[in-house]
């Protein structure tokens, strides 16, 4: 029965030093614990989330440079496609263009060798007759050094000229 | 945290030294050439309070500290004297006032209230030092360590702290209202389990087993839970809503009777399971001398040991029901009317 019999004076004192201990512990030990317990949580959880927010930005970073990257390559490709092209239509052009000029240039050839054998063909037409007279004129020099051969040329002629 | 535990050490000392200036020798009481072994007695003896704490008796000579008796006395007044006065004296008295079976009676027959600082009162304050000194340490690291990850006795300490609020106090109360009672719960756990340590201790006291200490631990919690009961807690024990109007008639007395049995459970519970286990231990203990035989004794060393090992961990768990019980009792008065 002792047992189960609550004594007063444990009552009162364990009333006392519970509550000044509730007081005590609760003013100098679990504001500022609890406090700093929540304040740590909260820093943790920023610090996780700014991490988690970093590998956001990096991964998004990663993206466009890998967009950078293959807008790049593209533009490249179509920067060599288009040199080349450019090229090849340069060459041709200037294919196109040679071939012309070179027709050009043996049109001309041709053109300057026909008027040359021309002016060379009438060269010589007149150098013949200067000769041919020449000769003309020496045989019939001779031919007419004697009286009876120029009467004879003469009646020729005359004969001729008659029958006309 | 050697130089805590020295100073701890010191202060206990020092302690003892201010309740008695020399640890007594007592005479024997009785001189009967070899008495009759009595369990019951020798279990009660170190169960019940006591106005002096006894160690140890080897042969018959005890081992004990007096401690302070504080009487009043209704047409005296309050008297102090050393319990040492009555422990000494042939027949128990002194000025008037008599000590049997730990209880003091005035020999004129007048009304006395004993406040004495008896074994538990003594356990208690050492409590309270050891609490203090323990969770302002453990607070000086957090306002030293700040940004920092905790060490020593912070961070043994440190995730029991976060268990009481998160799983006890947050989880029973709710997350608008569990910030108001976190303190208190976390000051009922801490100064259960470590009075339920103490009390394990040899020499120990059994303050955590004493039927005073739970039922004020309990009236504490009745009062917190009750005055902060909210309207919905009020209406289901008066007005239980969706019952029948005449069932209230049965249902209502039943609330009543309920609002009463929730503190006393938690005052027998604590009461008979720390009494209990030192009831368990002591009369294993008490084998060896029942049976007049030392073979016994590996048999009870095994089984007290495993006891023990036992009640280390009542030790805690029965802090942590009588703490997840007052969160749950309190989380049912603040709950916020939702149907």
């Amino acid at each position: 029965m002792e047992l189960v019999t609550p004594q007063l004076g444990l009552i009162f004192w364990q009333l006392v030093f519970f509550g000044i201990l509730l007081f005590l512990l609760a003013k100098l030990a679990w504001k500022p614990i609890l406090s700093s317990l929540s304040e740590r949580e909260h820093q943790i959880q920023s610090a996780l989330d700014l991490a988690e927010k970093t590998r956001a930005d990096m991964a998004k970073l990663q993206a466009d440079n890998q967009q950078l990257l293959a807008e790049a390559r593209a533009e490249r490709d179509s920067i060599l496609k288009a040199a080349k092209e450019s090229a090849d239509r340069i060459i041709a052009e200037s294919k196109d263009k040679a071939t012309v000029e070179g027709k050009r240039i043996i049109e001309d050839a041709r053109e300057t060798i026909s008027n040359e054998r021309a002016a060379l063909v009438a060269q010589m037409k007149k150098e013949v007759v200067t000769i041919s007279l020449e000769i003309a004129e020496k045989v019939l020099r001779k031919e007419l050094s004697d009286k009876s051969a120029q009467e004879q040329l003469v009646a020729d002629l005359a004969k001729e000229a008659r029958l006309n | 945290m050697k130089h805590i535990s020295i100073r701890l050490f010191v202060l206990f000392l020092f302690l003892a030294a201010i309740v008695s200036p020399q640890v007594m020798a007592e005479e024997p009481h009785k001189h009967g050439e070899k008495e009759k072994f009595n369990a019951g007695e020798m279990i009660m003896h170190h169960v019940a309070d006591g106005h002096e704490w006894h160690f140890a008796t080897i042969g018959h000579t005890h081992i004990s500290i007096p401690l302070p008796v504080i009487i009043y006395d209704e047409s005296k007044g309050f008297k102090v004297f050393s319990s040492s006065h009555f422990y000494h004296s042939e027949d128990g008295t002194y000025e008037g006032y008599k000590l049997e079976h730990e209880h003091i009676t005035a020999l004129d027959g007048s009304h006395v209230k004993d406040f004495s600082i008896t074994k538990n009162v003594a356990s208690l304050i050492l409590s309270f030092v050891l609490l203090l000194t323990i969770f302002l340490t453990v607070a000086k690291s957090y306002k030293e360590r700040t940004g920092k990850s905790p060490k020593g006795l912070q961070s043994v300490l440190e995730p029991i702290i976060i268990f009481i609020r998160d799983e006890v106090a947050k989880s029973n109360i709710g997350e608008k209202h569990y910030r108001r009672f976190t303190p208190y719960l976390l000051t009922l756990f801490f100064f259960i389990w470590i009075n339920n340590l103490l009390g394990l201790l040899p020499g120990g006291a059994n303050l955590t087993g004493n039927i005073a200490v739970t039922m004020t631990l309990a009236v504490i919690t009745f009062i917190v839970v009750n005055f902060n009961g909210k309207s919905t807690y009020w209406t289901h024990i008066f007005a239980m809503p969706g019952v029948p109007k005449w069932m209230l008639i049965i249902l209502t007395p039943v609330e009543i009777v309920g609002l009463f049995m929730k503190p006393f459970s938690l005052m027998v519970r604590l009461f008979a399971n720390i009494t209990a286990g030192h009831i368990i231990l002591l009369s294993f203990l008490s084998m060896i001398f029942i049976f007049e035989s030392l073979a016994v004794s590996p048999a009870v060393a095994i089984f007290s040991t495993f006891i023990n090992l036992i009640e280390l961990l009542v030790a805690a768990l029965q802090a942590y029901i009588f703490t997840v019980l007052t969160a749950s009792y309190i989380g049912a008065a603040v709950e916020e009317h939702h149907h």
